[in-house]
């Protein structure tokens, strides 16, 4: 019997349980028609269902989750009793042969026939279990069900025990989101503090040169390997005010286009042309920056006698700054149309023109919600990645020359992670802290932006 | 609108409870109530605004069917009628707010001291500067009180220095009687303010643009009794210097302010008269009707 099988087989019986807790409640009242129930009877028979189905599958969870574990060990546990090798290494070794035999994807002639057995012996325990299972199941549906099913009288509060129920899932759900976050943060957290006792945190934070390249064996001939971030970082911030200073203005702009000026029709065509811009994958924007805006910077630049290098900072930021266009302009658009239409007609009504309209009354009106918008694309800027691998080069120059090659934290991650990997090494564990770094940033800046937007709502309402 | 509908209307007020007694206790023979030309004194010797023949559109929609009135130099007339019956609309196009509503068409003539307001040499905006509007639900900008007042006399450039504009936004919060509640406070935001503080502070913002006409559109719907009663204060203080348009549901809060009241319904203009005459002795059936209770 599949596992599957048994899920659908739950749902059913749960379904059922639907219909026969209904049925009891209805049945409560046409018996007496004095009797008052305390839910209408579609909640008594929900609450039957739930109960039937949510400790079951519970159950069926709990199992699929430990089964693997329980089982190999006990297959295990046989064949090292008998005098095989205790060594970690070469157990793995033999739980991997196991887990292909038992999959049946392993075609090599020389099977250990101990180790066929024990596989055979997994197959059949599995099977076992899986009927077992599926006893357990039924027998906790049936318990679940009845247990409810006795006690269902006009009185039962069933509403409210739903609604219960409904809450713990909801509080479960969000209790996910939260917990992966702060998942991620600790084992960013715990690689950084590994890379914090080979690197003191002040070279780290204000260490001037970055050059993470170092030897990984002892007889290696490599450099030394520097980690200062700050010529990454430098770099990041660059490339995200260059992208800002292409985004906002035109992104604003064409906002206040769309919502004021625009007739319906042609608005309704183009801010769906916007978000396609959005759209677009970055790896396409990256090799438009590379191959098309990159060179036409460095040959209009040598035009002016400037010597620009192919991979500059000004193109990646640029082609980022587009990139970023559709989130300001389309959020910054809905944010104008919120504005309230009375704002406009008063403003209207005491002879303002609509440019007078527009930046004295509905631009200091939807600020809070273009500054979030501005600082959402901010953070989006600095965590972008593909343009920046693509357009803006490796090399870590500490510069303030937007023509030179500049690199940025992500990038630099995403160098240190591809190919060989040491997870002793610095230069490994250099890509851990830098995340940290960028992750500390963003924060930093989301915090700003919602300071930002609470002082002016309340001041403005 | 069909005739059906009107005579299913009439229908029902004839079904209405004490329908027989209110006909019997008025003597006067009243205008049936499925002729719609206009009653009464619709026309004034010293007009400020003259709208003659003025209909306005929606899409396809006929909000507004050959109305012609006159408002006269320093009086308050009173626009009332059921919910929908285009009064409103018809007060959006003394200073042609209809203007930024797309599909809304206006065809006639409105004159304001003798100049075609749609003429199309006519701009919109020293029009309303001299047409100020003060809405149903008040909206402060979201500015301090200062800069709420002084908006409209620095986007028209009337001003030449600080001290002008200071003495502006003074006088304008005094005629508007704010200017007691909010002299020390200037520079806290005018969405602070209470909803009625907040109503007083628009019409002082419509005010300090020095308009001529000054257009309310149910200025005192959204506001408490003692609001109110201020606001109306204020509107029978303001009337020495303006002519005032304004548009209400509330029957006594005409009957209070107004020297002439203007009756709309579905669209047409049903009777216009003077205040007192319109709510003692209506001459159109539909007006008793509505002034009675019987409908609104």
């Amino acid at each position: 019997m599949s596992p599957n099988l048994l899920v659908i087989f739950t749902l059913i019986l749960s379904s059922l349980a639907y219909g026969v807790g209904k049925k009891k409640a209805f049945a409560l009242v046409r018996k007496d028609e004095s009797v008052r129930l305390h839910s209408r009877p579609g909640y008594y028979g929900l609450l039957t269902a739930l109960w039937c189905g949510i400790p079951a599958l519970l159950i069926f969870g709990v199992w699929q989750f430990v089964a693997d574990t329980v089982l190999t060990n006990m297959v295990m546990g046989a064949i090292v009793g008998h005098g095989a090798p205790v060594d970690t290494a070469q157990v793995n070794l033999l739980v991997n042969d196991l887990r292909n035999l038992v999959a049946g994807n392993y075609f090599s002639a020389d099977v250990d026939p101990q180790l066929q057995v024990a596989a055979d012996r997994y197959i059949a325990m599995e099977r076992v279990g899986t009927i077992a299972l599926g006893i357990v199941m039924f027998a906790c549906a049936m318990i679940g069900c009845l247990f409810v099913y006795s006690r269902i009288k006009p009185a039962m509060r069933a509403r409210n025990q739903v609604e219960g129920i409904v809450k713990i899932f909801l509080i479960f759900c969000s209790a996910i989101a939260i917990l992966t976050t702060v998942g991620i943060v600790l084992s960013v957290l715990f690689e950084s503090y590994r890379f914090f006792q080979q690197v003191p945190v002040t070279d780290f934070l204000f260490g001037l040169k970055w050059s993470p390249q170092m030897a990984i064996r002892a007889d290696q001939a490599g450099s030394s390997g520097s980690f200062g971030a700050i010529p990454v970082l430098a770099g990041t911030f660059m490339i995200s005010g260059i992208a800002m200073a292409v985004a906002v203005p035109i992104g604003l702009m064409a906002a206040i286009y769309l919502s004021e000026y625009a007739g319906n029709r042609f608005r309704a065509i183009v801010k769906p042309l916007l978000e396609i811009l959005a759209g677009v994958p970055t790896v396409v924007y990256g090799f438009f920056a590379a191959l098309v805006v990159a060179p036409f910077i460095r040959n209009a630049g040598l035009t002016f006698g400037l010597s620009v290098s192919s991979e500059s900072a000004l193109a990646a930021g640029i082609v980022m700054g587009v990139m970023i266009i559709p989130f300001v302009s389309s959020l910054s658009d809905d944010v104008i149309n919120a504005v309230p239409q009375s704002l406009r007609d008063g403003s209207y009504g005491l002879g303002a023109t609509k440019s007078e309209t527009i930046t004295n009354v509905i631009l200091p009106a939807a600020l809070p919600g273009i500054v979030g918008s501005i600082l959402l694309a901010v953070s989006r800027a600095i965590g972008e990645t593909m343009i920046v691998v693509m357009a803006a080069g490796l090399s870590a120059n500490l510069t303030a020359n937007p023509l030179q090659a500049v690199t940025t934290v992500t990038v630099q991650i995403v160098t240190l992670l591809v190919g060989d990997q040491e997870f002793d090494s610095p230069k490994t564990l250099a890509a851990f802290a830098l995340g940290l770094l960028l992750f500390v940033i963003t924060l930093i800046l989301n915090v700003i932006a919602l300071y930002v937007v609470r002082k002016y709502r309340e001041e403005y309402e | 609108m069909g005739m059906d509908t009107v005579l299913d209307m009439g229908d029902t007020f004839l079904t209405g409870k004490n329908t027989l007694g209110a006909i019997d206790s008025v003597v006067e023979e009243k205008v049936d109530r499925e002729d719609r030309t206009t009653v009464g004194t619709q026309f004034v010797d010293d007009a400020r605004m003259t709208c003659r023949d003025v209909n306005v559109f929606y899409g396809d929609k006929q909000a507004i069917r050959s109305v012609s009135i006159d408002v006269a130099n320093n009086e308050v007339l009173a626009m009332i009628g059921p919910s929908g019956c285009g009064k409103s609309t018809f007060l959006r196009c003394l200073n042609r707010m209809n203007d930024t509503v797309d599909i809304c068409r206006v065809k006639g003539e409105i004159l304001l001291d003798g100049h075609d307001i749609y003429d199309k040499s006519v701009d919109v905006v020293p029009l309303r500067a001299q047409v100020g509007m003060v809405f149903q639900k008040p909206n402060p900008f979201p500015k301090s009180i200062y800069d709420n007042v002084a908006y409209g006399p620095k986007i028209h450039g009337i001003v030449n220095s600080k001290t002008e504009l200071d003495g502006i936004v003074e006088d304008s919060l005094k005629k508007a009687g704010l200017w007691n509640e909010v002299s020390d406070r200037l520079d806290e935001p005018g969405t602070g303010l209470s909803g009625g503080q907040q109503q007083r502070l628009c019409i002082a913002r419509a005010v300090a643009v020095r308009p001529e006409v000054i257009l309310m559109d149910e200025p005192c719907s959204a506001l408490d009794p003692i609001a109110t009663a201020t606001v109306e204060d204020l509107i029978t203080e303001l009337k020495e210097q303006y002519t005032i348009v304004i548009v209400t549901h509330n029957m006594q809060q005409a009957a209070r302010i107004s020297q002439r009241t203007a009756y709309f319904h579905l669209g047409d203009l049903v009777e216009v008269g003077a205040t007192d005459r319109i709510f003692t002795n209506p001459l159109h059936q539909l007006t008793e009707d509505y002034i009675t209770g019987r409908f609104g």
